[in-house]
């Protein structure tokens, strides 16, 4: 728990992935394609993934990745990304955390 | 006269029929001649009968009837009414002039009743012959013996002789001759008469068997349907893949013609100038009503996600440009930007925003679905090197296929996203323009697949050369 709002609040954007998962492909391609830069943390490639993953649960995450961080706060999961990017929350926030300029 | 044509002679019959049938006109074409030569078992008394039936016969059914009537009286089998009544007639007729030739010049009448000239040769005729026939040799039908090829060589034989000598004979073999005949021709009618029952019985049956069919397809259709809806209400985890793609089909289709229903009124409101608070309650149920459709795919892609995918569902054009199991979000906000001006500044800017971001969450999910299909490859490319059977191949081979069911598992939360991206588009919409304007654009995103569907029947049913 702690290391996972310890990594969160480092940077802008953190996203919490799996090497395997196909949907955190597809966030990260998102984020990418607003011009931001998100810090990926590969929960399968961390020692103690495991922990972090049932963390992430008991945060609220189903499934459990991808989990994203904005300016610390968590947004959610591929869902409320995508939901909060069509009604142009996402943007904001991101202008806010400094993730991007426009 | 007839009887004069018959030219029926003693000597001719004695030899057998060969002989006679070169009596008959040269008009026969029917192989009668054959028939008569080939089987030296067929009864010389059924070519009799026919040359005799086939003279007194009305030029218009002469063609017709008499083969037929040879192949009845040869076989005794069963044919159709046509035959058997032909069979009927011309058997009468035959009967009644043999009888006639039996005793010379004398006028045809049968012993019982007023009979018409046998030699007005009107079918109807034939018919009141046929009957009273019929009434006078069934009594005599039942003192009959079986019938048998042998017995009826004999029979004829003995028949032929006494016809043979018809002129000089006594009159006791004459009638000894005749109750025979008439006892076989009663024989041959009720056979024949059986034979009818037999095919109408048949033909009941048939059509029974028909109409069974029919039924047992329309249960089940019934069934099938109502048995999908059955366990569909039940524990989702136990529907087959197939029980899940037709029930999935069954409640699609269903949901069409409610949304068509919904249309149609918000068409109404729209053209009859209605409140913006009615508006807004048609625009409501039709908003709803379309994340029904959604929620409809979710719970199908839990049973069979390949079938959603696969489009199956839809008509051909719309499968084909289709986008992760449904519409493009894109396409759709392009649409009503050209179609539904007026719009302001500020409605213009947020339908131009939305449409971006719809734009690069389509092409977010779709770098992930091109991911997917990328890491299933490279798993099941992976590991076939190695002979085959070693342990370590089965162990790799089975790891390989446990790796790629958890990939495809993923599947279903692609086409999740997809239509959360639809439903989320959809309602940011409807934030960005005035009440009237959101029905006109739900007016217009149906119109236009309305018409993609048509062109998918137009296409299906155009001429090929």
């Amino acid at each position: 728990m702690e290391r996972v709002r310890d990594l969160a609040s480092k940077k802008a954007i953190v996203m919490f992935t799996k090497s395997s998962c196909c949907m955190c492909h597809s966030i990260k391609s998102l984020f990418y394609e607003l011009g931001a830069s998100p810090a990926v943390h590969e929960l399968d490639k961390e020692s103690r993934g495991k922990e972090m993953e049932w963390a992430l649960r008991g945060m609220g995450c189903n499934p459990s990745v991808p989990a994203v961080f904005i300016g610390g706060q968590l947004v959610g999961s591929a869902t409320d990304v995508l939901s909060s990017h069509v009604d142009g929350t996402l943007k904001q926030r991101l202008i806010d955390a400094n993730a991007i300029w426009f | 006269m007839g009887s004069t044509t018959i030219k029926f002679s003693a000597e001719d019959n004695r030899a057998g029929m060969p002989s006679f049938i070169s009596h008959t006109p040269a008009a026969n074409p029917i192989g009668t001649e054959s028939s008569a030569t080939q089987s030296p078992q067929a009864p010389n008394f059924g070519v009799l009968e026919q040359y005799l039936g086939f003279r007194i016969e009305d030029p218009a059914n002469n063609v017709g009837r008499s083969p037929v009537f040879n192949q009845s009286m040869n076989n005794q089998s069963v044919g159709p009414d046509l035959q058997s009544g032909a069979f009927n007639k011309t058997y009468a007729s035959a009967n009644t002039n043999f009888s006639a030739a039996l005793m010379g010049s004398q006028p045809v009448q049968l012993q019982k009743g007023p009979q018409p000239n046998l030699f007005s040769t009107s079918s109807g005729q034939h018919e009141n012959w046929g009957e009273s026939n019929m009434a006078e040799s069934s009594s005599r039908t039942d003192t009959s013996t079986d019938l048998d090829p042998d017995d009826k060589n004999q029979k004829f034989d003995g028949q032929s002789a006494g016809v043979g000598v018809s002129d000089s004979s006594d009159k006791s073999k004459e009638k000894t001759s005749d109750q025979k005949t008439l006892r076989r021709l009663a024989q041959n009618r009720e056979a024949a008469r059986k034979s009818r029952l037999r095919k109408k019985a048949y033909v009941q049956q048939l059509e029974n068997s028909r109409l069974k069919l029919t039924q047992l397809e329309q249960e089940l259709q019934r069934a099938r349907q109502q048995g999908v809806f059955i366990s569909n209400s039940g524990d989702q985890s136990h529907v087959g893949s197939a029980n899940g793609a037709l029930a999935f089909d069954a409640e699609y289709a269903r949901w069409t013609e409610e949304q068509n229903k919904l249309i149609n009124e918000l068409r109404t409101a729209v053209n009859s100038h209605a409140s913006d608070t009615e508006l807004r309650t048609l625009v409501d149920n039709v908003t709803t009503h379309f994340n029904d459709v959604f929620r409809l795919k979710t719970n199908a892609a839990k049973a069979d996600v390949f079938h959603i995918l696969s489009g199956m569902w839809k008509t051909p054009a719309e499968r084909c440009f289709m986008w992760l199991g449904g519409f493009r979000p894109s396409e759709l906000l392009k649409l009503l930007a050209n179609q539904l001006e007026p719009l302001t500044e500020q409605q213009l800017t947020g339908i131009y925003n939305l449409r971006e971001s719809s734009q690069q969450a389509e092409d977010a999910l779709s770098q992930g679905m091109d991911a997917l299909q990328q890491s299933l490859a490279e798993t099941l490319a992976n590991g076939t090197s190695g002979p085959e059977g070693s342990s370590g191949n089965v162990a790799n081979y089975m790891g390989q296929m446990a790796m790629a069911m958890g990939k495809l598992g993923t599947l279903d939360g692609f086409l999740r996203q997809a239509d959360n991206l639809r439903e989320q588009t959809l309602q940011q919409m409807h934030r960005v323009l005035t009440t009237r304007q959101s029905a006109r654009g739900l007016l217009l995103i149906h119109d236009y697949f309305s018409r993609l569907r048509a062109l998918s029947s137009l296409w299906l049913a155009r001429p090929r050369e």
